[in-house]
């Protein structure tokens, strides 16, 4: 489909995209920011999804996270109107540790990998996934967890109802 | 043709910026954002997998853990407001009660 | 007929199990019933068993091993009882006078609140006793030994709320574990040299002759020592006056009949033991004399009826010893025998006469009690008479054979002890007869009001015990009035040898019974003199040898030496173990213990802050941490 110099290039920029929001998230401090930030972060990872073979996934990520997460936690934040923004907080040691242990998960997730970069193909998969497959898979093998879910969904809703329901009504 | 240890890398750095986010913010809400950046880390990671692996099992976890986590999102947020509506706050330090 | 012997033991431990567990929602009644039957039932079988072994003639012990309990090695100690005729005769005796003595009890202690827990240990005593003396091994004779040792000790501190009955029973306890020491330390050497403890296996190895005589000597006197605590001798003998404390049939029983002579009856069952080593022979005779005399002298200052009594017990027991000492073994349980008859009945008697007058001990305070206590006068006056050697009693008999075998086998100190002994006994028992029954009358009125005489589930043990103080020396009648007419003597022989035969000849018999009559008269005329003829005499006597008389009355002050050279050095040395290094050291090591896991406790809760972030924290440490080990 693609050749290798346009995934490439895709996939550079894609992470761009993903990364530098992230990054952006960690400096901004408004939250309205942070939100929209998110959103794009969400978009370019749909993006690589598609990179990856699957077009479903990458979709259904566009729809519910950046679509419908997203939403709801604007709505929040919109709720939550706070003008001011927020004084700065004392750093504490805890600060620190974590900035140290973050990175040493990254070193550490560098030293799983250092021996595969140069395995430079892919598994060449000719089949796509298509929605037909993964609904096949869904209804058959996954058919327990499935229904489970949707009891979650529904237990969910009802939870979220229920906290924030007014009293005496 | 790209080489699946990039895409494994890249979840890696999602996840550990998204760690980082956690960490350092004073909100309660961007908080709960970095918490979605680390789970998308791991779909992330997943995918690749499915890819390597070729099969389709990956993906139908990945679909899995989109909803929950939109399950998830909701009663959070939910949560969150509830915090902000009693205590007119949404700073992580000042939700001390379990101390001790 | 002998085949039950060993059911002796088992109805009084049964009583004892049931009144104990029970005993709160038994009847006095029924309690009375039971425990009394119990006793008289051993009495019965104890009879069938001594009819069936004089009959079936045979010499040897009848052995019947119940279970097995040590087993180490090639070592073994059984419970075990043996039927023999030594066994027999105690067994009778502590059946026996028991049984007169629980029924004794039933009316001196009928309004005593702790009634029950009198007769389950009283039963519990009969019981230990049996194990005793009815035991094949050493060891299971030592379980006896400290049965009855413990048995003392709860029935001297029976009413322990007074705190001299309960420091009476610590005292017997105690110092007869020091004897006990030594006892064991005999067991042990015995077990060494011999590898068992079975009396059947200790005689053959003496009569092979293969152990040395230092050993034997070694292993007598330790013995003895174990002896000397149980029966009261020189110089563990300071419990025995202070155990008065008791009830007065318990020291009747205890005291008198059974538990201490338990020590004579050791000796005698070891007599191979004693009669191998002249040396330990000869301690053992000197002690039984010594202490004879000594505590004869005692007795004469006390002004307490059972005061008396006691220090007249432990010098009879000294004449036990002796005759034991001098190689007769046979005259020393003969006076054994015959002491556990008119002893008791003496504490039963004086017990009746505290009761007539309600709780008083003092003979300063009595006097003239001849006219109002028609029964229990005659009978003490008979115990007095036996216990001082006036011919045709049994006493007489007793005390006859022991010093004639002293005299016979060349022992003229302990003689000349004994018969020094034997003026004093006379003295100072009608002493008490007269101070007590005789002369003017010094009761306090209050207790005149009530003065009358016991009822009669008191006073016929008395008369049983008197009828046997008279009778029970007929079986022991020396050789002057006929051969072969001991007895008893004949009876123990197949368990105590007679190595040699006394060959002192008619005459110097016929002499040495004259001076022992004469003696015993002596004593009393003296006795007669000082206390009914004229009584200033004792006064006189006093205020010219005041410092002799202050030293006697306080017991030589024997108990103050052992308590400054014992008793309190270790009551001084435990204080400073306890605060230098059960305060300091165990306790600190405690308290530390526990004062540092409260300090890491609240170390570890700086952990819980309260804030998520913390706790998200912790989660991030282990992931990686975890993410580590895979990867590594």
């Amino acid at each position: 489909m693609l050749d290798l110099k346009m995934s490439y290039f895709l996939f550079s920029l894609l992470t761009i995209f993903c990364v530098g929001s992230i990054v952006g998230m960690i400096i901004s401090k408004n939250q309205a920011y942070n939100a929209l930030l998110l959103v794009l972060s969400f978009a370019s990872l749909g993006g690589i999804f598609g990179l990856l073979d699957a077009p479903f996934i990458a979709v259904v990520q566009i729809i519910i996270y950046a679509g419908a997460i997203m939403v709801l936690f604007i709505f929040v934040i919109m709720m939550i109107n706070l003008k001011e923004p927020l004084p700065p907080e004392r750093k504490r040691w805890t600060l620190y540790l974590s900035g140290i242990l973050a990175i040493v998960l990254l070193l550490e997730f560098f030293l799983a990998l250092k021996n595969t970069f140069n395995v430079s193909t892919l598994v060449e998969g000719e089949r796509l996934s298509s929605p037909t497959e993964l609904g096949r898979l869904l209804f058959t093998k996954y058919l327990w967890p499935f229904e489970i879910t949707s009891i979650l969904i529904i237990a969910s809703l009802v939870g979220a109802i229920v906290l924030v329901k007014k009293k005496g009504k | 043709m790209i080489p699946i240890s990039f895409f494994l890398l890249l979840s890696g750095v999602l996840f550990v910026l998204g760690v980082i986010t956690f960490f350092v913010k004073k909100d309660l809400i961007t908080m709960f954002m970095a918490i979605e950046v680390m789970l998308n880390a791991s779909n992330l990671a997943l995918v690749s997998f499915s890819r390597l692996s070729n099969s389709l099992d990956g993906q139908v976890i990945v679909f899995f853990i989109i909803t929950v986590a939109a399950a998830e999102a909701a009663v959070g947020l939910a949560i969150i407001l509830l915090i902000f509506k009693q205590r007119k706050t949404i700073k992580p330090e000042d939700l001390n009660l379990m101390k001790g | 007929m002998t085949e039950y012997f060993w059911l002796i033991p088992f109805f009084p431990v049964l009583s004892t199990f049931i009144l104990a567990i029970f005993g709160r929602s038994l009847s006095k009644k029924y309690v009375s019933f039971q425990a009394c039957f119990a006793v008289f039932i051993s009495f019965i079988i104890s009879l069938i068993s001594f009819i069936g072994l004089l009959y079936s003639g045979s010499h040897g012990p009848l052995i019947k091993n119940l279970f097995s309990w040590i087993k180490v090695g090639s070592f073994e100690a059984n419970f075990s009882l043996q039927l023999d005729r030594l066994s027999i005769l105690m067994a009778l005796v502590v059946t026996g006078v028991g049984f007169l003595i629980h029924v004794y009890s039933v009316g001196y202690m009928a309004n005593d609140r702790d009634y029950t827990r009198y007769f389950t240990y009283l039963n519990l005593f009969v019981f230990a006793m049996l194990i005793l003396v009815m035991a094949s091994n050493l060891i299971l004779m030592f379980v006896g030994w400290e049965g009855v040792g413990l048995c003392s000790y709860l029935l001297i501190g029976f009413w322990f709320e007074k705190h001299s009955a309960a420091n009476a029973g610590k005292k017997a306890f105690i110092v007869n574990r020091i004897g006990d020491a030594g006892f064991l330390l005999g067991i042990f050497f015995i077990i060494l040299n011999v590898g068992s403890v079975e009396f059947e296996a200790i005689n053959k190895t003496l009569d092979a002759g293969t152990m040395s005589s230092a050993m034997i000597t070694l292993i007598a006197i330790l013995l003895f020592v174990g002896a000397t605590g149980k029966s009261a001798q020189i110089p563990l003998y300071i419990w025995l006056p202070d155990a008065m404390e008791g009830p007065t049939p318990v020291s009747a029983l205890i005291h008198a009949a059974t538990m201490v002579t338990a020590g004579v009856y050791m000796v005698s069952r070891m007599n191979l033991l004693y009669v191998s080593s002249q040396t330990a022979a000869l301690v053992v005779g000197l002690v039984g004399a010594l202490t004879a005399v000594f505590a004869a002298t005692m007795a004469l200052t006390q002004n307490d009826i059972k005061r008396v009594l006691a220090y007249s017990t432990i010098s009879q027991i000294g004449y036990m010893f002796m005759g034991c000492g001098v190689g007769a073994f046979s005259a020393g349980m003969f006076h054994l025998y015959t002491h556990a008859f008119f002893k008791s009945l003496l504490f039963l008697a004086a017990g009746s006469v505290m009761h007539s007058l309600s709780g008083e001990l003092d003979m300063r305070k009595m006097g003239g009690l001849k006219k109002y206590l028609p029964l229990t006068y005659p009978t003490f006056l008979i115990g007095a008479i036996a216990i001082a050697g006036v011919p045709f009693l049994s006493g007489f008999f007793s005390k006859d054979a022991i010093l004639t075998s002293a005299f016979g086998k060349g022992h003229y100190l302990i003689w000349s002890l004994g018969i020094l002994g034997a003026v004093l006994t006379a003295f100072y028992m009608f002493r008490l007869i007269f101070l007590t029954f005789h002369g003017e009358e010094r009761i306090d009125p209050k207790a005149k009001e009530h003065l009358h005489e016991s009822p009669l589930v008191m006073t016929a043990p008395l008369i049983i015990l008197a009828i046997f103080s008279v009778i029970s020396g007929y079986v022991g009648i020396p050789v002057v009035f006929g051969e072969k007419l001991n007895l008893f003597e004949s009876f123990l022989e197949p368990v105590i040898q007679i190595p040699h035969e006394i060959h002192l000849g008619l005459k110097m018999e016929w002499i040495l019974i004259l001076i022992s009559v004469v003696v015993a008269l002596t004593g009393i005329y003296i006795a007669f003199s000082f206390y009914i003829r004229n009584p200033k005499i004792p006064h006189r006597l006093v205020a010219k040898f005041p410092k002799v008389y202050t030293l006697i009355s306080n017991k030589y002050y024997v108990d103050e030496i052992y308590n400054g050279l014992f008793v309190n050095p270790v009551v001084k040395g435990s204080e400073l173990v306890y605060e230098n290094f059960d305060l300091s050291v165990i306790d600190a090591t405690v308290n530390k213990t526990g004062s540092t896991t409260n300090s890491i406790g609240k170390a570890l809760s700086y952990i819980q802050t309260g804030l998520i972030k913390d706790y998200a924290l912790v989660f991030f440490i282990g992931a990686v941490i975890f993410i580590g080990i895979i990867i590594l």
